[in-house]
């Protein structure tokens, strides 16, 4: 008993104040379009098809990347030859639809060349974050109150997801101090944090987890592969894909795995109350 | 005697039949009649152990299947694949089940995948495949497309043993579980609170892994790999790796080599942190829990710093690894171990010192010797159970052949032995670290790959993950192009252990036998 007391003496406490100021050395890739050929060597290195290259009309072409799909395994950015993509430090990451993940950039082909430039960033058809932000709030409003209580729902996960999410509660990142707490039922759950290209084992276990969760109840989708079935695909015989494909999501946090950050960012996002609590320069993009 | 001459010579076989195509890998073709003989002779003659056993279909380019059997020869340093062809017209082969309960679960994943019927099976039931998945459709054959949907079949599922008797009942647990933990279903039969049996549905998060990696270009295949089971991403990543440098020839240089073992040790040993810091929670020790976490987040956070990934995702790759380890990297690397080392120490004193935790852990759920032989169970299981084997040692990949280490070995067989083999596993991971980074050789990072891998070729990958042996056996068809992996997660195997652990402990138990083992649902179900 006596040591265990030194013990924690000795330690102190290891919580920090501020979870977010920490830059990560590598978060998603980050594409200057401006510097882009459109050799298509990023797109080729992709493993998850991130990288969309397409045709639009004759003499235009589009390059898109998405943070849903991304396992963030840096290929692209060693594969291209003109330094236009590079390693992004932002990880924090969360979105309220698929396509605020993507990123798109149109082109011009040179007729007699062939050489693509660069001529403008595609805006993304849809609401934009703040209209997507203040729907969610007001779906939410004043019920969840100043408290979270989260139902982790692995539906399909390698579990490399799961390592990151039970890092949130541990005493560096201590997630309960926000507010925020795991529970063991969904009938206790606000929220449910759902990891995992969907299975087709899993798809009724997840709907029934949902059915059972009480209303207003918000669902986020974490990793790659819940929010587009990452390396292992869309509509395969055994995955069926993003958490979408099945319910309703109301938040997206990328990452192979989203780090602790990023998980918490996501649920804070989910509270709407992200700004209010943090520094606004860590708000999602 | 050549290691294909004696292994020929014992197991009766004419020595022509048995080949060596990669180092280390030896090949038998057989008559799939002759299969049973064979597993009694290899055993008989070598100690070995069940590694794997699976199918490919090669019907498009030999009209037929093949039944394989890993088996590890220890005494040899060497594995052997005995290779059945199936004929199509006639679906089936001998079970060796009821004499090497190791293959049960193998071979139903093969009667499920590939619909070729284990005969005299004991329990010929679908382990893979859910009760509403349609009968005859075989997701791993060539002739089925893996972005197929599949009806579901409308009844009444999971046919649980029942139970009867005054006061005896059923418990039913998950898939979905009260922590953050992966999906399983557990069926407890129990008389009060001691357990009477244990029963597991498993498969929950099938991803279809294996198909997926015939339709992605062998480059790919690498991220599908670390993605198996996301905590051995490392471990995967390695087996895989080996498994393609070994078919394309490639010799990875000896600096990598010693770097893949800085890497996989590290990923033990915040692996083992975690899970003894888990195993305390499980009792509701806080505070050796908390400090295993905030062990757990320090050494995570360096593996960012040091290879700008917390989880070693994207570390290794065919050929070589992608980062190497600066001169600065090594120091704080030596600066983290001197006061990890003394932290580790305090938190193994705070638990075993604790007559309330080793109250708890000792003596239970325990997994005789002999069940554990039966079982073919590996890794840190084994170990515990008294089975002295490990990769590392009996078939060195690497640099563990010119390391100085021991494998720790304890009788119990209990939550408390599964704990001490870990915890002596992250003494030794200090060791083997010690020596990799006081002397890392001075090479290139990677030997290139060439463009195509041969054709109509297999080699078998393997490296001793923190939980126990990952194993790929990877064949390409008559293009080079990937025609079939497949991953052998220890999980596979020690899962039937559990069941053998849990029976005759209370069900308030259970929680800490399960994370004793630790088994991946994910790497289970691939």
């Amino acid at each position: 008993m006596f040591s265990i007391l030194v013990n924690s003496l000795k330690t102190g406490i290891v919580t920090e104040d501020r979870p977010f100021d920490a830059r990560p050395p590598f978060g998603f890739p980050v594409i200057d379009f401006t510097r882009c050929t459109l050799c298509e060597e990023c797109a080729r290195s992709c493993p998850t098809g991130a990288i969309h290259i397409g045709t639009t009309a004759p003499g235009q072409r589009t390059l898109a990347l998405s943070y849903g799909s991304c396992i963030q395994c840096r290929e692209c950015v060693s594969a291209c030859p003109d330094d236009a993509v590079s390693a992004g430090r932002a990880t924090e990451v969360a979105a309220y639809t698929r396509a605020q993940l993507t990123q798109a950039a149109a082109f011009d082909v040179d007729p007699v060349t062939g050489r693509c430039t660069f001529r403008q960033i595609e805006v993304q058809p849809g609401p934009s974050l703040e209209e997507s932000a203040s729907r969610l709030r007001e779906r939410i409003e004043g019920r969840l109150g100043r408290s979270l209580h989260v139902r982790q729902v692995d539906a399909g996960s390698c579990n490399g997801c799961e390592l990151e999410i039970a890092a949130t509660t541990n005493p560096f990142f201590d997630l309960e101090r926000f507010g925020i707490h795991f529970v063991a039922s969904p009938r206790h759950a606000d929220l449910l944090l759902v990891t995992g290209p969907v299975t087709r084992n899993m798809e009724i276990a997840l709907q029934k987890t949902y059915e059972a969760a009480p209303d207003p109840r918000v669902v986020v989708a974490v990793g790659a592969c819940g929010c587009s079935g990452g390396i292992f695909g869309e509509g395969t015989y055994a995955a069926i894909g993003g958490v979408d494909r099945v319910l309703p999501v109301d938040v997206y946090v990328p990452g192979c795995p989203p780090r602790p950050q990023a998980i918490l960012n996501g649920l804070l996002v989910a509270m709407g109350i992200r700004e209010a609590r943090l520094k606004p320069e860590s708000a999602p993009v | 005697m050549s290691t294909v001459a004696t292994v020929a010579a014992a197991l009766g076989w004419p020595s022509g039949t048995v080949r060596e195509p990669h180092p280390g890998e030896l090949t038998l073709e057989a008559h799939a009649a002759d299969l049973p003989a064979l597993a009694d002779r290899v055993t008989g003659q070598f100690d070995a152990r069940l590694v794997s056993l699976f199918a490919s279909d090669e019907r498009g380019s030999h009209g037929r299947f093949v039944v394989h059997h890993v088996w590890s020869l220890p005494r040899l340093k060497a594995f052997l694949r005995v290779a059945a062809p199936v004929d199509p017209a006639e679906p089936g082969f001998p079970s060796i089940a009821a004499r090497y309960p190791a293959a049960n679960w193998f071979e139903r994943e093969v009667m499920d995948f590939f619909g070729l019927a284990p005969y005299d099976h004991p329990n010929p039931e679908r382990v893979a495949l859910h009760g509403d998945w349609p009968d005859g459709v075989w997701p791993l054959r060539k002739d089925f497309h893996d972005g197929t949907s599949v009806p579901r079949v409308e009844g009444d599922f999971h046919p649980f043993r029942p139970v009867t008797g005054e006061g005896v009942f059923q418990v039913p647990v998950g898939p979905v579980h009260a922590g953050i933990i992966e999906p399983g279903h557990f069926r407890f039969g129990v008389a009060g609170e001691p357990v009477l049996y244990l029963q597991l549905r498993l498969f929950y998060v099938h991803k279809g892994t294996e198909k997926r990696f015939e339709r992605l270009p062998w480059r790919h295949g690498l991220f599908l790999a670390e993605s198996v089971s996301g905590d051995t991403a490392v471990g995967h990543a390695l087996a895989y790796s080996h498994a393609i440098e070994r078919l394309a020839g490639v010799d990875v240089p000896p600096r990598a080599q010693a770097l893949r073992v800085v890497l996989l040790e590290l990923e033990r040993i915040y692996n083992h942190i975690s899970d003894i810091g888990a195993v305390a929670t499980d009792v509701a020790f806080a505070i050796p829990a908390s400090r295993a976490q905030a062990q757990r987040e320090t050494l995570v956070r360096l593996l960012e710093r040091l290879f700008l990934t917390r989880l070693l995702r994207g570390t290794v790759a065919p050929g070589g690894v992608k980062h190497d380890l600066s001169q600065e990297g090594c120091d704080a690397l030596r600066t983290y171990l001197r006061a990890f080392e003394r932290e580790f120490d305090d938190l193994i004193g705070l638990l075993i010192d604790s007559g309330s935790f080793t109250d708890r852990v000792d003596g239970t759920g325990v997994l005789p010797n002999q069940a554990a032989r039966d079982l073919g169970i590996v890794g840190v299981a084994a170990r515990a159970s008294g089975i002295d084997t490990d990769l590392r040692r009996d078939h060195p990949h690497d640099a563990y052949d010119g390391l100085q280490f021991e494998v720790p070995v304890e009788d119990g067989g209990d939550v408390r032995a599964r704990l001490m083999v870990r915890a002596r596993e992250v003494e030794q991971s200090f060791v083997i670290l010690r020596q990799v980074i006081e002397a890392l050789p001075d090479t290139p990072l990677r030997t290139p790959m060439p463009d195509t891998l041969p054709a109509g070729a297999s080699a078998l990958g393997w490296a001793e993950g923190w939980r126990g042996p990952c194993v790929h056996w990877v064949a390409t068809d008559e293009r080079g192009q990937i025609a079939r992996v497949k991953v052998t997660d220890p999980s596979f195997l020690n899962w039937p252990g559990l069941v053998h652990a849990v029976p005759g402990n209370i069900i308030p138990d259970f929680p800490v036998i399960n994370k004793s083992f630790n088994l991946s649902y994910s790497g289970n179900d691939r």
